[in-house]
């Protein structure tokens, strides 16, 4: 009897179901395909090959490249790195300062920058950052970047967090711990699979923005996906296709890593 | 027994709010060097809350709490030689066995050899030293038990806390454990602070026991005291089995009291203070202390009988008082020689010797 009521026996159902894949799939599947082509065409397949991958290394485009991906992986990296010690502090702070009055105020601070658009953001980041008579360069991009990166590294410590219940530290404090120690030797090892988690994810959307990055970015200054913009704006070669992919890949990998991370449960 | 002149833990006139809800109102108590000292009372009463607060772990509302002699309430939960062995356990479960037992003493700044030692005894007094290099979670409930017991005694506190300790273990184990505490508590001389919403237990371990209801302290004696002697109808109700039946003073004279029953049978007993001519109060009868009889005692209700059951090691007789009161009567099966068993539907005495019912005020 249950099966009458299962939603995947509704009419059209299957065909709505693949449809929104096809769509949300399709072009990723395409450009990694193509990346492969040995044609310069970006439409004619032409067998495979890995030439655009070797030309993004060492064709005619390939210093442009290195050098965005060199600031990429920089600001990556630090914005991550600050980021995720705020969103840890916060956390802490947060979920563990007793129920000081601004609590839910302070989580909603904390999170609401997800939903604000992030055109928004870029606008009034760069406002501000004009206002305060701050050159743009690559400190503009980085500082940005460890502002936005914050909320992302910000959920998977503070979901982490709340699971650890507060009896761990207390044992701690009881068998004559100081409150840094019991946070240190404690809390700190049981939280790690959330901060690495939060630290990976910081890392990748620091790595894939664009908007923001754009905005706030100084005249020559370049990120991948700012580089990769002003490249497809001449017309799309295949170097670009073969760029995207190994992006796509490195988001992948990272966002599985952090999947898998913060599924593994240290109280266990 | 007791030569310390300073008792181990002395609360005075603790109170403890959390907003406009009191969980504490006014506890006073001392709880004596090497003493095995139980708080006693129904879930909610407020034995967690007056544990954490001698641990550190809740702030004292009113009132101040003293450790030989030392004011402490002030002090943060680290400073304080006092342990916990938590209702959880609350093992660290990125730690081993052995690490979690030396955590305390590492704390405390003992080299690291000396930490592994002392560790290692406190393992071996728990009879867990082969399983020293597993994690927590590699360990069965009552295994998970004794090493938390072992990582609240390795750096020898004065006191140790135990927050409803047994009370995930299944009954045998439970049992087992209750002995194995009382003889580390006797060997270590440790005081220990018990937590139990178990009369049985309480009864079966304790030095002495606090009984609490509603945030309030009711009842403070050994065992036998509280037993035998309930302070009030709350205690006799919670400390085993009783029957209580509310009476009508109707004379005071030397120290005895005639009382009437609703039903209109007297009965008179001890005379306990504050009991006056046509007070109101209840009487505590406990059910071994009655004997089912075809002829009237000294002391005697009729009663009829409505059925017997059989539990083993006794049998329990419900009967109907004459006012209509039920009331049961607990035969030992061993004494089924020389007491009767009577068939249901008949007309009894039930028979007590004097002292065994108790008026109580309140
Ligand atoms: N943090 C708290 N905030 C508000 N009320 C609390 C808090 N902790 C305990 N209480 C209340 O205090 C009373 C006593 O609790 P507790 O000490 O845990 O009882 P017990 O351990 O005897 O079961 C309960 O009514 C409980 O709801
Ligand atoms: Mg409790």
């Amino acid at each position: 009897m249950a099966a009458k009521y299962d939603l995947r026996v509704f009419p059209g159902f299957r065909a709505v179901t693949l449809f929104c894949l096809a769509i949300l799939y399709a072009p990723l599947v395409i450009v990694t395909i193509y990346s492969f082509n040995a044609s310069p065409s970006i439409t004619n397949w032409d067998g495979v090959s890995l030439r655009w991958y070797v030309d993004v290394f060492t064709g005619p485009d390939s210093e442009k490249f290195k050098y965005a991906a060199r600031n990429s992986f920089i600001i990556a990296i630090i914005a991550a790195t600050v980021a995720t010690c705020i969103a840890t502090l916060a956390a802490t702070a947060i979920l563990r300062g007793g129920r000081f009055r601004l609590r839910t105020v302070s989580f909603g601070l904390v999170s609401l920058p997800l939903m604000v658009p992030e055109i928004v953001t870029a606008v009034a980041t760069l406002i501000f950052f004009n206002a305060i008579g701050f050159d743009r360069g690559l400190l503009t991009i980085l500082l940005a970047h460890i502002a936005f990166c914050i909320p992302f590294a910000y959920l998977p410590i503070s979901a982490r967090m709340q699971g650890i219940e507060a009896t761990y530290e207390q044992a701690a404090m009881d068998l004559y711990a100081t409150r840094t120690l019991a946070f240190r030797r404690v809390l700190l090892p049981l939280m790690t699979p959330g901060i690495v988690s939060g630290f990976l994810l910081a890392f990748i959307v620091s790595l894939d923005d664009f908007i923001i990055t754009n905005f706030v970015k100084g005249a020559g200054v370049e990120t991948l996906p700012t580089a990769i913009f002003g490249a497809v704006k001449q017309g799309i070669k295949p170097n670009i296709m073969a760029i995207s992919t190994m992006l796509l890949g490195i988001s992948v990998v990272m966002v599985t890593l952090s999947w898998l991370v913060s599924r593994r449960d240290a109280t266990k | 027994m007791n030569t310390s002149t300073t008792d181990a833990i002395d609360i005075r006139d603790a109170v403890k709010r959390y907003g406009d809800f009191t969980a504490l109102h006014s506890v006073s108590l001392s709880i004596r060097d090497n003493e095995f000292f139980t708080l006693l009372g129904p879930s909610g009463c407020g034995k967690t809350t007056l544990l954490r607060m001698i641990a550190g772990f809740e702030d004292v509302t009113e009132g101040a709490i003293f450790l030989f002699g030392e004011e402490i309430e002030k002090l943060p939960p680290h400073k304080r030689p006092i342990n916990t062995v938590f209702q959880n356990y609350a093992l660290f479960p990125h730690m081993s066995v052995l690490e979690n037992v030396g955590f305390g003493l590492e704390m405390l700044g003992h080299p690291m050899q000396e930490v592994r030692k002392r560790a290692g005894e406190a393992l071996e007094m728990v009879q867990l030293s082969q399983f020293a290099a597993r994690k927590p979670a590699q360990l069965s409930g009552g295994q998970q038990q004794r090493v938390a017991l072992a990582r609240a005694l390795a750096p020898r506190p004065k006191v140790l806390l135990l927050d409803e300790p047994l009370s995930a273990l299944d009954l045998k184990l439970r049992k087992a454990m209750q002995i194995e505490l009382k003889h580390i508590q006797r060997d270590t001389g440790i005081t220990f602070i018990f937590v139990t919403h178990d009369q049985e237990e309480a009864l079966t371990m304790s030095d002495r026991i606090a009984v609490m209801s509603s945030g309030e302290l009711q009842q403070l004696g050994d065992a036998r005291e509280i037993y035998e002697q309930p302070r009030n109808t709350f205690v006799a109700d919670f400390i085993g089995e009783t029957n209580l039946l509310p009476v009508t003073v109707d004379e005071v004279q030397g120290g005895r009291a005639a009382c009437h029953l609703p039903g209109g049978q007297t009965l008179t007993c001890d005379a306990s203070a504050g009991v006056a001519r046509g007070a109101r109060v209840h009487l505590s009868l406990r059910p071994e202390r009655v004997i089912v009889a075809a002829q009237p005692g000294v002391e005697s209700l009729k009663a009829t009988v409505r059925e017997n059951i059989f539990v083993g090691t006794d049998i329990t007789t419900i009967v109907d008082l004459a006012g209509g009161e039920e009331f049961r009567i607990r035969t030992s099966n061993s004494d089924r020689g020389r007491a009767r068993i009577f068939e249901p539907g008949a007309g009894v005495f039930l028979n007590m010797e004097q002292g065994a019912a108790r008026l109580l005020t309140d």
